[in-house]
């Protein structure tokens, strides 16, 4: 992975990888990575890889929430109210 | 200043996110359930504070982070690792490209991420020290910003990404370690 552009390298595409996907690049910084990546498949390879993956993890985290705990929130949250209600 | 009648329609939608989010951390459902319902009374009850326009979703995070490390962690049932090992950038991408070039990997990335089970991704986030599996739940789950996560944590933003950066580090190697576990891609130990 070398590369002659000026600007950033491979080194500098990977350093900034994570800071690239969580979007927290200047967009000046941005526009670098980006015109590196136009033109290094390694690179673009790994990004492609490391974002994919973000996505993976974040689909397979979703939990069904019980009905019971629905249930048990609102109860408690009415109660609360009633609550509020009975001291203004 | 926010409209505590209004709370329910605006908080209601965060729960499945919250109890997820529970769960990671408690890594237990009963007490998932608890700190979830804790942290909508909590909510409730501070909700004329919740300045109105502002992240609801990040303020909710904030009150479920604080009361599951004030009130849960106290009773946490397994002993745990307080730190991660080094590991090296693009962790799994490197060994999936040695395990390719070996003939003993998968041919597409596709094809191993398809193979993990939602079980073995969320255990693989679970058995992170609870300093990095907050941050990597946080930023990698709910896609909060570093400096929305240093809110929710009240860690400094520097902490917060080293915390990020080697915890997802921590988590590739957890998640290839069940994938060569189970046989789904070869060992590159003979390679190493």
């Amino acid at each position: 992975m070398e590369s002659e552009e000026p600007g950033v390298d491979c080194n500098g595409t990977i350093e900034r990888l994570y800071h690239y996907l969580d979007g927290e690049l200047t967009d000046e910084r941005r526009q670098e990575i980006r015109h590196h990546l136009d033109e290094c498949s390694p690179c673009l390879d790994a990004f492609d890889f490391e974002a994919e993956l973000r996505h993976v993890i974040a689909s397979r985290c979703k939990d069904h929430v019980p009905e019971a705990l629905r249930q048990r929130v609102h109860d408690a949250l009415r109660e609360e109210e009633k609550r509020h209600r009975s001291d203004a | 200043m926010a409209d505590r009648r209004r709370f329910s329609e605006l908080a209601m939608p965060h729960m499945q996110a919250l109890y997820s989010a529970a769960l990671r951390m408690t890594r237990n459902p009963a007490d998932a359930e608890d700190l979830v319902q804790e942290t909508f009374l909590k909510a409730y009850r501070a909700f004329d504070r919740y300045e109105d326009g502002t992240n609801l979703k990040a303020w909710l995070y904030k009150i479920l982070t604080n009361t599951f490390i004030n009130s849960y962690r106290a009773a946490k049932r397994r002993p745990e690792k307080a730190d991660v090992e080094d590991i090296e950038d693009l962790y799994m991408y490197r060994r999936i490209g040695d395990l390719r070039s070996a003939g003993a990997g998968p041919s597409a990335e596709d094809e191993v991420f398809g193979r993990f089970t939602d079980d073995e991704v969320k255990e693989a986030i679970e058995s992170l020290p609870e300093a990095f599996r907050i941050a990597v739940l946080l930023a990698d789950v709910e896609g909060f910003s570093y400096k929305e996560i240093a809110e929710i944590t009240e860690v400094p933003i520097g902490t917060v990404m080293s915390r990020i950066h080697r915890g997802r580090k921590a988590l590739q190697k957890a998640l290839l370690d069940f994938a060569v576990g189970r046989g789904l891609v070869g060992s590159t130990e003979s390679g190493r």
